[in-house]
């Protein structure tokens, strides 16, 4: 189970990313494109992974996941672009608040 | 700019297994980092979930250790959880892991060093392609001399592989199940430190665009067309972002 459907069904995209890169040039618009659409992949997971969680991440009231986006948001620009503060400011926002309201 | 230039560039040129060494011990050193730290917790949160199925640690280190993409790894556990069968997991697997294709493609000429670059030794390192790793070589990469990189992302995703794996093993049977708060937190951790480096990593206007496209579309699609709704985010998120920035950026030259 977890060599077939973990292993082979994600490290083929990996394999086929390989031969797919070819030759690609990392100063051609081809490559720029490629970066984007990768870019745009990921987002939508991320947007997924916030939206639609499994688990007990989907116990946590929607309004309350995108307050904590937004805050984590928020803390990142005031810190001037830090990672470290965007993340927490999410993460205390999210477990404070559902702390309050359980 | 061809690899030749970039050695004339380099100054001193050391032996190909020195420099390789050199530069593989100096991607040891920089996995000792913040995203590692994140990574690690992230994994927290997945082993936390895995116990709670009631996922041994022999399979919770082999899925960290053959998959090595959290999303895909949280996709798996799901399945197994409620027995899913060997081909449907495999479906649902395969489509959360569609962006390692793209991403790896993104990389490779970051990579690779001209012809000099075996394939097998591309078809290796790339097993440590998942988002953290990405960030980080697209970011740090391409200061560097070309002849460093692939042994540098092979110290560093060979670190930070490591060190997630020991990590997730002392978390399996040290940590009791985490629940409601901090549970949801470390949930969280995964996208929350996905988007913030994410849009560090981009380069451009149009990588930016693409990445809040993504986000809005992500949903849209989701609704729309479930299934295909990854793949369409970054099929359109990408080419919309990219033709506008190429007509933003290029006007004068189209």
């Amino acid at each position: 189970m977890i060599l077939v459907a973990g292993f082979l069904a994600t490290e083929c995209w990996r394999w086929i990313g390989v031969f797919a890169a070819g030759r690609l040039r990392d100063d051609s618009l081809v490559f720029a494109w490629v970066r984007a659409v990768a870019t745009a992949l990921v987002a939508g997971i991320i947007a997924r992974l916030i939206l639609f969680p499994d688990g007990v991440l989907g116990d946590v009231p929607m309004w309350l996941r995108l307050v904590a986006v937004a805050g984590g948001v928020i803390g990142y620009k005031l810190s001037k672009d830090r990672l470290i503060l965007g993340i927490l400011t999410a993460e205390v926002v999210l477990i404070g608040g559902w702390a309050v309201m359980s | 700019m061809t690899s030749s230039d970039m050695n004339v560039e380099e100054g001193d040129e050391p032996s190909e297994f020195e420099g390789g060494a050199y530069w593989f011990r100096q991607g040891v050193k920089g996995a000792v980092c913040l995203p590692t730290l994140i990574l690690m917790m992230a994994f927290v949160g997945f082993t936390s979930l895995a116990s709670e199925v009631g996922l041994t640690l022999i399979e919770v280190l082999m899925m960290s250790f053959f998959m090595w993409a959290l999303p895909s790894i949280v996709v798996l556990t799901g399945a197994m959880s409620v027995g899913t069968g060997l081909i449907p997991a495999a479906i649902a697997v395969a489509l959360s892991a569609v962006r390692l294709m793209p991403m790896t493609v993104a990389l490779i000429p970051v990579l690779r060093d001209g012809k000099r670059t075996k394939t097998w030794h591309m078809l290796i390192v790339s097993h440590f392609v998942a988002v953290t790793a990405w960030v980080f070589a697209m970011r740090n990469l391409p200061s560097l001399p070309r002849a460093a990189r692939l042994p540098y992302f092979a110290g560093f995703g060979g670190t930070v592989h490591l060190v997630v794996l020991c990590s997730t093993a002392v978390s399996y049977v040290l940590l009791p199940v985490v629940d409601g708060p901090i549970a949801a937190g470390l949930v969280m951790l995964t996208p929350v430190y996905f988007m913030f480096s994410m849009y560090q990593a981009a380069r451009t206007g149009g990588d930016q665009a693409a990445l809040l496209l993504g986000l809005i579309l992500g949903p849209v699609f989701y609704y729309l067309f479930p299934g295909a709704d990854l793949l369409l985010t970054g099929f359109v998120g990408g080419t919309v972002a990219f033709t506008g920035w190429l007509f933003a950026t290029r006007r004068g030259e189209l």
